[in-house]
């Protein structure tokens, strides 16, 4: 069911690493020279003031962007260029800053959609909805309710998810992306313009998710005393460039970071 | 009051005296209602696929229609005796070329604009129409083509039957319309609404972004809907081709599709069949009955008023996903 040709990752060692990469678009550079890692397991944050490089870091990721430089290894497997469908093929999920759902479609056909790439049936029998396909769609559903229990969506099934209010939309949103069962979950500000209630309930999600199906997470967010709790290492861009990376506590106390958010005097 | 007895008494008087002229009537109106609705469909393919609405559905009739016609007159001059097996091959090798053009399209055309806005699409889709004219008459010539209908089986002839006091004359090529368009929307419906592809086609007309995001191929997927978008065209081409002419004015039958969407809502298959319907029966009626007052002739644009009407009253049509938006 994995990607063709990466190789298992145990827990603890690199699952995904960057090496240099440089992005830029025409003569705005929007990374330079990173590299970090993210090891199969954790909870990684990516945090940096506004236009630090973040969301093209996961757009690198994830295949939407192609860095001018340097390498993207995931699973122990390099690629050049990477398309988003390789990606999604290969494990990688993601969440987006300003929520990207199918708004037109109910919350379940939303999640359903996650799990494309697991259906297999031919075409014939899914038209037909008999035989093997209509087996594969009842398991497939089956998967996609547990999601539905997991993140205590279950009224709002039937919804068209663009009537949803914001903070559903994100949760539906996530519920696609665990429909893909990833090896590794970008979120995207997964706490962006929620209220304090909602954080909460997002954080506990998040936790949850890497403690119950042991899904690597790497995650940008905003909210520091959310990033502190919830992430096992941070790394932190400004202006494109890493200017630290460890430990909440060690990042806390980086005299470049503190410079980063607070500003220096000149 | 003279004027008033014309409008609402008289008709009905006619319907009712004549009810053989009032089904005769309403089966024409059904008939160029289920072809409208195959041209319609074409329309719907792709706006449910891409958010876009392709300008280029009527001209891919026509150029379905000509390549067709094409094909099997060249495979005449190079000698192919059995005239059955020519036309049977000259739609394959469309079906080939629809292909072909599908490819085309996804590669030249809508890959260089992922994620522009609609616009810009539609903007395309009319440089597409005035290729595919440009093209057409290039390789084909401009001059009008008799379809190939009797090399395809297509029925001939007609049916007198005896009802209502009266004779009513069903034509068979277009009981033949008729149950194809229904085995094509039939099919359709049931692909988009339960196959894993279905859902990805809708998926991509939400959001490019998201659809990427969830390992689905945009490439693929616009090349299965123009795909689709060109066998619809084949069997409209055909259709329209025999009842009339294969010529480049055939086109035009293409902006009637406008109303039945409208009526139908962009979104779906049935709505496509209901709208066109409901404007085939409406315009015959209207002409018939209604026509002679106006001095005839409204049959060309009393669907556009039909369209209107509809508009006032749901402006995302009978069928159409509702129009959400959170402000």
């Amino acid at each position: 069911m994995r990607a063709p040709g990466g190789t298992d990752v145990a827990v603890g060692d690199v699952l995904l690493s960057v090496k240099n990469v440089s992005l830029s678009f025409g003569g705005v550079k929007a990374i330079s020279d990173v590299s970090f890692d993210i090891r199969k397991g954790e909870i990684r944050a990516i945090i940096g003031p506004n236009g630090a490089g973040k969301t093209s870091m996961l757009n690198v990721i994830n295949g939407f962007y192609h860095p001018q430089q340097g390498r993207v290894t995931f699973k122990n497997q390099t690629r050049s260029e990477m398309r988003p469908y390789e990606a999604a093929y290969g494990g990688i999920a993601r969440t987006f800053q300003n929520v990207a759902l199918f708004r037109g479609m109910t919350a379940l056909d939303n999640i359903m959609a996650g799990r494309t790439l697991k259906m297999h049936s031919n075409l014939f029998w899914q038209m037909l909805r008999y035989g093997p396909a209509m087996r594969e769609e009842v398991e497939h559903r089956r998967r996609v309710e547990e999601i539905i229990d997991f993140l205590k969506i279950q009224e709002i099934r039937r919804v068209p998810v663009g009537r949803l209010p914001y903070g559903l939309q994100k949760r539906v949103e996530l519920g696609r992306a665990l429909a893909m069962e990833p090896d590794l979950l970008l979120l995207d500000e997964p706490m962006a313009g929620m209220n304090m209630e909602e954080k909460e309930d997002m954080s506990r999600y998040v936790l949850d998710v890497n403690d119950h199906y042991g899904t690597t997470i790497a995650l940008i967010e905003h909210d520091m005393g959310v990033v502190m709790d919830l992430s096992d290492r941070v790394v932190v861009l400004d202006h494109g460039i890493k200017i630290a990376d460890g430990t909440p506590d060690e990042v806390k106390r980086n005299q470049s970071v503190i410079d980063a958010y607070l500003g220096v005097a000149h | 009051m003279d004027l008033l007895y014309k409008v609402f008494i008289d008709p009905f008087v006619q319907m009712g005296t004549a009810p053989d002229l009032l089904v005769q009537t309403m089966w024409e109106g059904l008939v160029a209602g289920v072809l409208y609705a195959l041209i319609a469909l074409g329309f719907v393919l792709i706006f449910k696929a891409s958010g876009v609405f392709n300008f280029a559905q009527g001209i891919m009739v026509v150029f379905a229609a000509l390549t067709l016609v094409g094909i099997y007159t060249l495979l005449r001059n190079w000698g192919l005796q059995q005239s059955n097996l020519a036309a049977f091959l000259a739609l394959g090798l469309t079906i080939a070329v629809m292909f072909v053009l599908a490819v085309g399209v996804e590669r030249l055309v809508l890959r260089p604009l992922v994620n522009q806005p609609d616009i810009i699409l539609f903007m395309a889709t009319f440089g597409l129409t005035y290729f595919l004219i440009g093209l057409g008459e290039l390789v084909f010539g401009g001059e009008p083509k008799v379809m190939i209908a009797n090399e395809l089986y297509l029925p001939k002839g007609a049916i007198d039957i005896k009802m209502l006091g009266g004779f009513v004359q069903f034509q068979k090529i277009d009981i033949a319309a008729a149950i194809i368009a229904s085995i094509m929307v039939a099919s359709l419906g049931i692909f988009f609404q339960r196959t894993r592809i279905g859902r990805a086609l809708r998926a991509v007309a939400d959001s490019h972004r998201a659809a990427l995001s969830v390992g689905i191929s945009l490439e693929q997927v616009w090349i299965i809907v123009w795909f689709a978008a060109g066998i619809v065209a084949i069997t409209t081409g055909i259709m329209w081709g025999a009842r009339s002419q294969v010529e480049f004015s055939l086109q035009i039958i293409a902006l009637k599709a406008l109303p039945v969407l409208i009526l139908g809502g962009f979104t779906s298959i049935p709505g496509a069949i209901v709208g066109g319907v409901i404007i085939g029966v409406g315009e015959k009626l209207g002409e018939f009955y209604w026509g002679p007052l106006l001095g005839s002739g409204i049959e060309s644009w009393l669907a556009y008023v039909i369209a209107l009407i509809f508009l006032l009253f749901r402006p995302q049509g009978l069928f159409g996903e509702k129009i959400i938006e959170r402000v």
